[in-house]
């Protein structure tokens, strides 16, 4: 009897270009927003969902066919893209949209994933993306998306093994009681957190391969999706100023100054 | 991406280890490992030769980025990049490219020898004395103030094959580590501590004659153009070492409060910092400026002088104000402000001294206007 050939695997990256984690965020004058005039980044997690991609490919070879990135941004997003190309990534897709558009929303873009998928002649097995973007820490494209395919998810994974042959992956996610090991057959959407690697610096050389790997250009209008959002932001403010605290003698005054306070019952 | 992807590798793997490998003056293996993982030592060099094929500008970015965190750093990284690899890519055979340009571009470290205890600023009063034996040359006398040269492996020698010939006579020489190149001094320095500085001595070393770069008697040419190079790149070492020395500082001084506000907005200070950011300002563009015109294929020997020249005066003059700004602080060894000013001193002396780039650019001036 034959054996089935191990089927090659396609792995799709979103990325996203958010403000720098390292910068001071700074609320702007009409509380509508925060001042967008500083540097910005590759967002930390989906760093390390390129890194896992590249590191799968690595240890699994030719069995990965191919890791394309997708970002959905301004044409400044195209750095975001170039990052990826130089950590290792084959080929990038930029759904381009103008600088003066809103900010896409999490269900937006799911359904831009979406249709890009179905797009995609080869298929897409695994799509790893980042749990949250930094910026708006909203944590739910992700979750979107599978529900929109219908798709297994795994999310806030900190351990990743695929097996091509049997096309399953076992993952380990950071869940609030501790870790919890999941079996998935693929396709499958997967969301990283922060354990799951380090992800590598660019180096020169893979910089200058990047400079050859094809960015395809796609417009929403292409992918036949409305990114207007549906959420009205009202108000954008900094958290209160933390207040200096007090010292307190003995375990009685603690009490008396938490009942004061209202954080105990008065009984 | 250069920019970024350097300055990310110089902050998370470099920064944390600066203060010991300056306190213990010796470079951490792993910052040099790191240098050639990241593609860092082989700017220049093909892709055929294991390189990253980029152009001069680029490596002169490197070079800043890398001094922002640590000018010892950024000097191993010059010199290896802009003296060794340059000298071979460009003097270099076929066979001696594909022996050496790999080994440098991926593992090995270079060296430039060309001072000696009594030839600096008069480079070509060198006694290095090379003489021919068969089909080898037999090498002997000693170079001084050698960076770069207690890690590496590969070294460019320059000697003279008849001293009766005066610059005519002087020949550069590919010796490896093994064929007998002896250590005998590390010097304790002020500054750029961690990047070594020794003095070499060579006892009837054997060199075959296959390791003559270029012609022989044409090394002196050799120097001069190579050197010529290498100071756009010190001019970026100190460039990046102002930049460093002005971003520890200047944030520190919005958060010192005295008097009842941030010493960093009395006039005073304010107006010392604005000099400043335009001092730095300056030498970025008479670096960048000179790196343009070398990478277009002009002439840029006087640009290049200014440039380096400039840099130093900037780096010691930024650097010195940093300490001040900070005060108390800037003046321990704990925030690292001082070191940039220790390290600051050597740009006015190494790879030609401020003297000499004056006299070359007078030189220059003359040239064209009489």
């Amino acid at each position: 009897m034959r054996p089935t050939p191990a089927r090659l695997l396609n792995i799709l990256v979103p990325v996203k270009r958010t403000i720098d984690y390292a910068v001071k965020i700074r609320v702007n004058p009409d509380q509508k927003g925060v001042d967008l005039n500083v540097k910005h980044s590759m967002n930390p997690f989906d760093e390390i969902a390129v890194e896992e991609a590249v590191r799968l490919r690595e240890k699994l070879k030719d069995e990965i066919k191919s890791i394309k990135v997708v970002t959905i941004g301004p044409p400044k997003s195209i750095e975001t893209l170039r990052t990826a190309l130089a950590m290792g990534a084959d080929s990038a897709i930029h759904v381009e949209i103008p600088d003066s558009a809103p900010a896409p929303e999490p269900l937006g873009v799911a359904k831009a994933l979406r249709a890009l998928i179905e797009k995609q002649k080869d298929g897409v097995d695994l799509v790893i993306m980042g749990k949250q973007a930094i910026d708006d820490d909203a944590g739910q494209t992700g979750q979107m998306l599978a529900g929109l395919m219908n798709w297994p998810q795994a999310t806030f994974a900190s351990k990743l093994v695929v097996d091509p042959a049997t096309k399953e992956a076992n993952v380990t996610q950071e869940i609030d009681g501790g870790l919890q090991e999941v079996k998935a057959k693929l396709p499958l959407i997967v969301t990283t957190d922060l354990r799951l690697n380090e992800p590598r610096y660019a180096s020169l050389p893979n910089i200058m391969k990047a400079k050859k790997k094809p960015i395809e250009k796609v417009s929403p209008a292409d992918l036949g999706i409305d990114l207007t959002p549906r959420l009205e932001t009202i108000k954008v403010a900094e958290p209160p100023k933390r207040q200096g605290g007090g010292k307190v003698e003995s375990v009685d005054e603690l009490v008396a100054k938490l009942k004061e306070a209202g954080f105990l019952s008065k009984s | 991406m250069l920019r970024e992807t350097v300055q990310r590798f110089a902050q998370d793997v470099v920064a944390p280890k600066v203060r010991d490998m300056d306190e213990n003056e010796m470079m951490d293996p792993e910052v040099i490992k790191g240098l050639f993982d990241q593609g860092l030592m082989g700017i220049e060099t093909s892709v055929d030769f294991g390189g990253s094929e980029s152009s001069f500008t680029s490596a002169v970015i490197a070079i800043e980025e890398l001094a922002k965190v640590d000018p010892s750093v950024s000097v191993m990284c010059d010199v290896h990049n802009t003296l060794v690899n340059t000298v071979i890519r460009k003097y270099g055979t076929k066979e001696q490219q594909e022996k050496y340009l790999p080994r440098l571009a991926q593992t090995t470290l270079g060296s430039f020898c060309l001072s000696e205890p009594a030839s600096g600023s008069d480079a070509f009063a060198l006694q290095t004395r090379a003489k021919k034996e068969g089909s080898n040359w037999i090498l002997n006398g000693s170079k001084m103030w050698i960076t770069n040269s207690y890690e590496a492996d590969i070294f460019l020698i320059f000697a003279t094959v008849d001293p009766s010939k005066g610059y005519k006579g002087i020949t550069c020489f590919l010796a490896t580590k093994d064929m007998g190149i002896q250590i005998a001094k590390k010097e304790q320095k002020l500054g750029i501590r961690a990047s070594s500085t020794c003095t070499l001595n060579f006892d009837d070393m054997k060199i075959p004659e296959e390791n003559v770069i270029g012609e022989v008697g044409k090394g002196y040419k050799i120097a001069i153009e190579i050197l010529n190079e290498g100071r756009i790149g010190i001019a970026a070492q100190m460039l990046g070492l102002a930049q460093g020395a002005f971003d520890k500082a200047v944030p520190y001084t919005y958060q010192r409060t005295q008097f009842g506000q941030p010493v960093g907005t009395f006039q005073g200070m304010q107006f010392q910092i604005a000099q400043a950011a335009i001092e730095i300002e300056t030498a970025r563009l008479l670096t960048y400026n000179a790196a343009r015109r070398k990478d277009e294929g002009r002439d840029f020997t006087k640009e290049a002088a200014m440039a380096k020249y400039t840099a130093s005066v900037v780096a010691q003059k930024v650097s010195g104000a940093a300490i001040e700004w900070a005060g108390g602080v800037g003046f321990t060894r704990e925030t690292g402000i001082e070191k940039f000013w220790r390290d600051s001193k050597i740009g006015a002396i190494y790879e030609g001294t401020s003297n000499i780039q004056l006299q070359t650019i007078a030189k220059l001036i003359q040239k064209q206007y009489s």
